[in-house]
Formats: C-alpha cells, structure tokens, sequence
C-alpha cells in the first residue's frame, strides 16, 4: 500500500507533460510559457535563438546523419540530433533551403558548433519544463 | 543573412555567454541562486577559455 502511494507520487501528474515537452522542443522556452514561468522562458528562447543566428549567420553546415566507422556514426547522428533539437529553428531553415556544405575555416566551424550546441541548450530547457510539469522541480 | 566574421575569441565567449544563460536558467531554485550559478559558469567558461589558450601557445613553443 505504501509502496504505491510512493510510486503515485513519484509518477508524473495528470495535468500531461507530453503537450509542454512537445512546445518545449519546438519553441525553445515555449514549455516555460506554458507552466506560466514568462522569465525564464524568454531568456531560453532568446539564449537558444541568438545561438543559432549566430551559426546561421556564420555560415555553419547541418549535420546529415551518416553511417561508417563508429567515430563518423557517433558525430554525424550525434550533431544530426544536436541540430534537430532546435525544433522549429531547425525544421525552418532546412525548408527554406538552408543547405551549405561542409567548409574549411574557423568561423564556418565555430557556426557549425552554435547550431548544434543551440539545439543541446534546448535539450536541456525541455528537461527543465519536464520535470516542472511533473511536479520534481518548482 | 548577413555573413558574420569572428574571431576565435569572440566566438568562445558569445559561445559561454548564452551556454551560462541556459545553465544558470535550468538550475537552482531562486533568481538570486541562479544570476550567481549563471555568472559562475561564464566565469568558469572564460578561465578555461584563456588557460587552455595560454597552455596551446606555450605547447607550440
């Protein structure tokens, strides 16, 4: 009996987290709006936006996910996520033709690393929102 | 879109400027905890920054 009021209590609640994840991941900052966190949603969305500007802005390739060796696997799969994760930034930009390939240089490297650390920051925004909207965190 | 041209150090530290928004953002559990936590991180983010280029310019000689 105790044993599942502890695991009531530890499960998330019925208010739904898919709707705030979902909003999280394609609107950086979005899940805080939802859980009525305005301040910390605008500093996400705009950390997460600025970031990927600045990599469109560089000029830094999108990572295509590529099979082969283990380190190719791990780095074109693991960036394709990366980028991915910047949910709407990302799903618009390919489809308006963003396509740049893959250059030598220091600032169309750093803008490949922006656009794929900005989906990665985001990562974590949505980690956030999910464990406010399930009640582990204020 | 305007094409931008940084140099490295100005790249690391936008990089660590918002990296630090996000983390100080995520953590903690009042403002005041986490502006502390945020300007910690970027302070951290800026010492590797100058150590590890100080320690690549003395390893090249």
């Amino acid at each position: 009996m105790a044993t599942d009021v502890k695991a009531q209590a530890g499960a998330p609640p019925a208010r739904g987290w898919y709707g705030v994840v979902l909003l999280a991941w394609l609107v950086p900052g979005g899940g805080h709006f939802l859980l009525k966190r305005p301040g910390r949603g605008v500093l996400l969305l705009a950390s997460v936006a600025i970031m990927f500007l600045l990599g469109l802005m560089m000029r830094g390739a999108m990572f295509q996910p590529q099979t082969g060796d283990v380190l190719t696997t791990i780095i074109y799969c693991g960036g394709f996520v990366g980028d991915l994760a910047a949910g709407l930034f990302y799903l618009l930009t390919v489809w308006l033709g963003y396509a740049v390939p893959d250059m030598a240089g220091h600032v169309h490297d750093y803008g490949t690393k922006f656009l794929v650390a900005a989906g990665l920051l985001n990562v974590l925004a949505v980690v956030d929102a999910y464990e406010i909207a399930t009640g582990e965190k204020e | 879109m305007p094409k931008m041209n940084l140099s490295h150090f100005e790249a690391a530290i936008l990089f660590a400027l918002f990296s630090s928004v996000v983390l100080g953002v995520i953590t903690k559990r009042t403002d005041a905890e986490r502006m502390r936590y945020g300007v910690r991180c970027f302070a951290y983010f800026v010492a590797a920054l100058i150590g590890l280029g100080w320690l690549m310019k003395l390893g090249h000689g």
